[in-house]
């Protein structure tokens, strides 16, 4: 019952990322792009700790959680820095 | 025990669906940061709050809140960090047609641009 409800919610989540990566693709400017891909990589990092649910090996995934939510503010960051200095116009 | 998870799993997965739709529909950038930087966060807070109330007290339920911690510190900083670069750069924002006197010096967000 509960294995059921954690893959249905695993599922549901695959597809909301699913769902973001339409503005990843059509947005009109890069900030659009960059904010999507930082909630794509949010939702990645639930995903993942799901996944170590189901499969029963918690401590490996939630290491690879971790590690995954500490790049991805380390890359928005990172990528948002450059573009306060950067000479395009947001295009 | 079993009923607080479901709580916490079904208000976790509204609040992801809420900042989804909000990236999706609303105009333009700044409302989209809005619905991403706050929503995001409770929500993916509350998924893992469940999912360590459902493993009970051991290592890896610290785990789990080390990255509730993590999730709670890092989205509004790089949400705010791609905000304010779009602030710096003058970014155009939506106002509504018939309103004129809203904000006259601020360039309008064009069609397609």
């Amino acid at each position: 019952m509960t294995e059921t409800i954690l893959l249905g919610s695993a599922m549901y989540i695959a597809v909301l990322i699913a769902v973001n990566f339409y503005r990843v693709a059509v947005g009109p400017t890069i900030f659009d792009r960059l904010i999507a891909v930082g909630l794509v990589g949010n939702n990645a990092v639930l995903l993942i700790v799901l996944m170590g649910f189901l499969y029963g090996r918690m401590d490996m995934f939630l290491d690879l959680a971790i590690t995954y939510a500490i790049l991805n503010f380390v890359g928005v960051v990172a990528l948002g820095k450059y573009l306060e200095s950067a000479g395009s116009e947001g295009k | 025990m079993i009923v607080i998870v479901m709580v916490f799993l079904g208000a976790g997965l509204f609040f992801l669906t809420v900042s989804t739709v909000g990236l999706i529909r609303l105009p333009d950038f700044l409302s989209r940061a809005h619905a991403v930087g706050k929503s995001e966060t409770l929500g993916a807070m509350l998924v893992l709050i469940a999912l360590a109330i459902y493993n009970g007290w051991a290592l890896v339920s610290f785990k789990i809140f080390l990255i509730v911690f993590l999730v709670a510190v890092t989205n509004p900083t790089g949400v705010h960090a791609i905000t304010r670069a779009a602030v710096r750069k003058r970014q155009a924002f939506w106002v509504r047609e018939d309103d004129d006197q809203a904000h006259p010096t601020v360039p309008r967000a064009e069609e397609g641009s």
